[in-house]
């Protein structure tokens, strides 16, 4: 929304004064005259000035650093410039990392968005339930992985509540093991993902007028065509982004791998190997290495999403009255 | 199901809800209405009267409360929206934004199982009928308001159902653009002679395009009746409110006499025709602007004295506010120049003095 | 159409018969309803079994502890000196909130009401740091904060949460700002109001619940904040959330009962602030990473 405009803002007097009160040199005269021009055409509009504390916030802490780090990952302690990509691609704790960490993202993901869908389009009309449902699924996101972490060691340890009910059951022979392993990882992933997930999609789902489905229905739609042919197609790009957002999310995975699985080998994530370089092996230059990596595969990862939602969804993004 | 019909008729309709603060709301009480092969039906009244209430219901995007509704033998009320086969063209026309024109136009096609081959040439002839040729290929964002409008109603028509119904669709468009869709309505529906149910708070609207009108209030149907019929002998108050008959005044009974009412006001006399059963010495009147004339003299049945107050020029005539001296406000349309202040003298026959029994 | 004497029943064929029959629409939504309740109950009982636990005396692989005790929470005060780290919490986080806001809601004014050359750009750099995770940029931004001998101090720390913080109040500012009538801004100049004299006296207090809005959010997120703290803290500038992670990483050594009842007080004052601030907002707003408007919407 556009506001007034930079009219709106101070008017301040050109600068240099009447151009011609005063005898000038040519070069003076000149800037003058661009001065008063400009001042003319395009008087500052001082407010602009408060966005500027944010921007150079931003520059400063977010941009400056992600850019110095790429440029120390090309300057190790030793060897040429390229060592450390080398060095992460060659060590045998360090580029198994990749395919460890998308193993469990991308599970994870497509489980917390698939199973999303369809409970927030079964819940897209409006009643006490979706408050109460909402409301109680924000917990498990505000109170964070480390403490669905601990929480997991007690519940689903092989002394927890969970154990003993499987043993009720007789379902239980002592082998199924969920924690300290990938499929701790796994669970505490689906954990915090999928309320997000589900709610991401859940506002997506009830931003679509329901008198679109009214009128499918009145041509002879029933409730799968009427998902089939509107909901679906008008849900696909908010669909690809919430993939890529969880994926992003699912991806970074830190404390969990540590505390809930096995960090020296099957649930060894990019993201420890980023830490230990940093933390452990004041390598800073591979951390960021490691860290430039890993925003790489997330990158790859998420164009090959946003190409296949337009390579089968032929239509137009936006819709409605243009 | 059936793709045409010989009447459709809705017994006792029935909706209510519970609204906010416990207390169950009628927005539609016992609607009881028959509806003709080929008919245009307007529903006709304010907002909240419970018109698009009672086209939900014939839609089936609303269950009912109570009665039914049966098509020629059949009872449709029990059957989902998608099962009944009528077309509906909504007031913000609802089209498929991700949908083409032809494809929005095509999807109840599609929905019916008809062939993509066979789909194109009904698609085609829709769209000739609305005069939108050439814009198959557009999406509905790009299309203006009058054209999504056209493109709603050929979405409609071309599954050839055996009733249309229309809930405001003309209430988004500007004045210009309302009266020439309102023509093409017309046009459209002498072409293909379909049952149609139009819902509208636009008198102007129902009179021209309805066979009959369905005047209704606070979900109560007040008149069914040719157009004619409701604009001359409107049923109750509210209903000549409703069709513009402005002047509605507070009056005592003076006598009665075969259909004739004498009546008295402040400081004037007038004689009325009966419409309704009165009951109690006090009726109500109401007149229209356009039948009270500026009389030439001061004596006769039916004159009026008072003073111009407010004048507001509409070019052929003026809309005239004239004051009697007991304070009655009369809203006069006269074709001759008046000054405020100036003292006039008023007529209005007897028979277009409608007397209805005075409001509680 | 174009025939009108098409009315014969062969010209459109009649509608297919329902598909599906009540009994698979029935078994769906029972499915979904299990699959909710089953997730929301895992959730529940295992918040539950580190409330059990941290009040357990022992409790050894049965139902429930074999004896009751509150000692955990005064060893678990005392060891993992809560009391400290708590106030470094305060700090923080009040810190980060005060900060977001100052420099958050001039910015979500200005890219609310004004248009200007690159104000996609800027609001393409205020969005990313909401969409790309905290580890990705917090080992660039470690890095750069401990060559510049901030690493490990409280100022450090707080940097580096405003980063997402920051955002996030521009985020949540715009539709407030936006919703506001720009009339009443030029009335107010009319009236003779400079640029903060007019943000004090008119803005400002409209924009209150917003603001009330914006900080709640800010706050339980921050809280919960796990890896930038983490990855910026020193020993003595851990916000609550960093030291319940070295206690558990710990928890060989240490009894796991009283990492169970640190547990709970992390829980209980995140909890707190998260039931205050879903008084004032939205569930949903406590997540949404970026605001998209959702498509299709006449």
């Amino acid at each position: 929304m556009s506001g007034a405009g930079p009219s709106q803002g101070a008017n301040r007097a050109p600068p240099g004064g009447s151009a011609a009160a005063k005898p000038h040199a040519w070069g003076d005269r000149a800037s003058a005259i661009a001065r008063d021009t400009l001042a003319a055409r395009a008087p500052f509009d001082r407010s602009l000035l408060l966005v500027a504390p944010a921007t150079a916030f931003m520059l400063l802490l977010f941009i400056y650093p992600f850019l110095y780090g790429l440029i120390l990952s090309f300057e190790p302690a030793e060897g040429g410039a390229l060592a450390n990509y080398r060095k992460f691609f060659t060590t045998d704790n360090l580029w198994p990392t990749i395919w460890t960490t998308l193993r469990l993202a991308l599970p994870a993901t497509l489980i917390n968005v698939g199973v999303a869908l369809p409970i927030a389009y079964k819940m897209r009309v409006k009643s006490r339930w979706q408050r109460w449902i909402t409301t109680l699924l924000v917990v498990p996101i505000t109170l964070g992985t480390v403490l669905i972490a601990e929480g997991m060691l007690t519940y689903f340890g092989p002394k927890g509540w969970l154990a003993q009910f499987l043993q009720l059951l007789h379902a239980y022979d002592g082998s199924i093991r969920l924690t300290h392993n990938y499929w701790g990882v796994l669970i505490s992933l689906v954990i915090s993902g999928f309320p997000f997930a589900f709610l991401l999609i859940l506002s997506y789902v009830t931003g679509i007028d329901p008198v679109l489905a009214r009128a499918a229905s009145t041509l002879g739609a029933d409730a799968k065509a009427q998902f089939r042919h509107i909901y679906l197609p008008l849900l696909a790009p908010g669909l690809a982004m919430c993939f890529c957002l969880a994926f992003v999310q699912a991806f970074s995975v830190f404390p969990s791998a540590v505390l809930l699985g096995a960090p020296a080998g099957p649930t060894r994530v990019i993201s420890i190997a980023a830490y230990e370089a940093a933390f452990e092996q004041y390598d800073y230059s591979l951390a960021s290495a490691i860290a430039m990596i890993m925003g790489f595969v997330q990158l790859i990862i998420v164009a090959v999403v946003l190409w296949l939602r337009n390579w089968f969804y032929k239509g137009p993004v936006t819709g409605g009255k243009g | 199901m059936k793709h045409d019909f010989s009447e459709l008729r809705l017994d006792r309709v029935t909706r209510r809800f519970a609204a906010s603060g416990g207390h169950v709301f009628n927005a539609l009480s016992d609607m009881t209405l028959t509806i003709r092969r080929g008919e245009f039906i307007a529903l006709l009244g304010p907002s909240g009267c419970g018109k698009s209430t009672a086209l939900n219901c014939i839609a089936g995007l609303l269950p009912l409360s109570g009665g039914t509704i049966k098509l020629d033998d059949t009872r449709i009320d029990t059957l989902p929206p998608e099962r009944r086969g009528f077309g509906m063209v909504f007031q913000n026309y609802a089209l498929f934004p991700h949908m083409s024109v032809a494809k929005n136009i095509g999807f109840g096609l599609r929905m019916r199982g008809v062939a993509s081959s066979a789909i194109a040439p009904r698609v085609a002839n829709a769209l000739k009928l609305v005069q939108l040729t050439g814009q198959e290929h557009k999406l509905p964002g790009q299309l203006s308001g009058g054209q999504q409008q056209r493109v709603a109603i050929a979405r409609a028509i071309v599954i050839e159902p055996p009733l249309i119904l229309m809930d405001e669709p003309l209430s988004n468009l500007d004045a210009k653009l309302r009266l020439e869709t309102r023509s093409e309505i017309r046009r459209i529906h002498r072409e293909l002679g379909r049952a149609t149910i139009y819902v509208t708070h636009d008198q102007d609207e129902a009179l021209s395009l309805a066979d009959r009108i369905v005047v209704m209030k606070d979900g109560v149907v007040q008149q069914i009746a040719t157009p004619q019929q409701v604009y001359a002998e409107p049923a109750n108050l509210h209903v000549a409110r409703f069709m513009g008959y402005r002047n509605v005044i507070d009056l005592a009974v003076i006598g009665e006499r075969d259909g004739r009412v004498a009546l008295e006001g402040p400081d004037f006399r007038l004689s009325g025709t009966r419409k309704l059963p009165l009951a109690g010495a006090r009726a109500a009147v109401a007149i229209r602007p356009e039948e009270i004339t500026i009389a030439g003299a001061s004596d006769g049945d039916n004159v009026i004295a008072g003073r111009v107050d407010n004048v507001e020029y509409g070019g052929r005539d003026s809309l005239v506010d004239v004051v009697t001296a007991g304070g009655t406000r009369l809203h006069v349309r006269a074709g001759t120049h008046l000054q405020p202040g100036a003292n006039v003298f008023v007529h209005v026959p007897a028979e277009r003095v409608l007397v209805y029994p005075a409001e509680a | 159409m174009g025939d009108t004497t098409a009315d014969s029943p062969a010209s459109v064929p009649a509608l297919r018969a329902y598909a599906g029959t009540p009994w698979s629409e029935r078994a769906w939504r029972a499915l979904l309803w299990g699959v909710m309740t089953l997730f929301l109950v895992n959730v529940g009982l295992m918040i539950a079994a580190v409330a059990t636990n941290s009040f357990a005396r022992r409790w050894l692989g049965t139902w429930l502890p074999q004896g009751w005790t509150a000692t955990w929470y005064l060893d678990a005060w005392k060891e993992f000196q809560l009391g400290s780290v708590l106030w470094v919490t305060v700090e923080v986080v009040f810190a980060v909130v005060f900060l977001a806001l100052l420099i958050g809601v001039p910015a979500a004014y200005t890219l609310a009401r004004r248009s200007f050359a690159g104000k996609r750009a800027l609001l393409l750099l205020f969005l990313l740091p909401l969409m790309v995770p905290p580890i990705t940029y917090g080992i660039p931004l470690a890095t750069v904060l401990y060559k510049a001998q901030l690493g490990g101090t409280l100022a450090g720390v707080i940097l580096a949460n405003l980063i997402p913080a920051a955002p996030f109040v521009i985020l949540v500012m715009t539709p407030f700002i936006e919703q506001i009538d720009p009339n009443l801004e030029s009335a107010a100049r009319v009236f003779g109001a400079n640029t903060p004299r007019m943000f004090w006296h008119v803005l400002v207090p409209l924009l209150a619940p917003g603001i009330l809005a914006a900080s709640l959010l800010v706050l339980v997120r921050t809280i919960a904040l796990f890896e930038l703290t983490f990855l910026t803290a020193g020993p003595d500038s851990q916000t609550l959330v960093v030291a319940l992670y070295y206690a558990v990483f710990a928890a060989g050594v240490r009894a796991p009962q009283s990492v169970d009842a640190m547990a709970m007080i992390y829980m209980a004052v995140t909890l707190v602030w998260l039931l205050i601030a879903l008084r004032f907002v939205n569930p949903t707003q406590l997540v949404s990473r970026v605001k998209e408007h959702p498509q299709g919407t006449l």
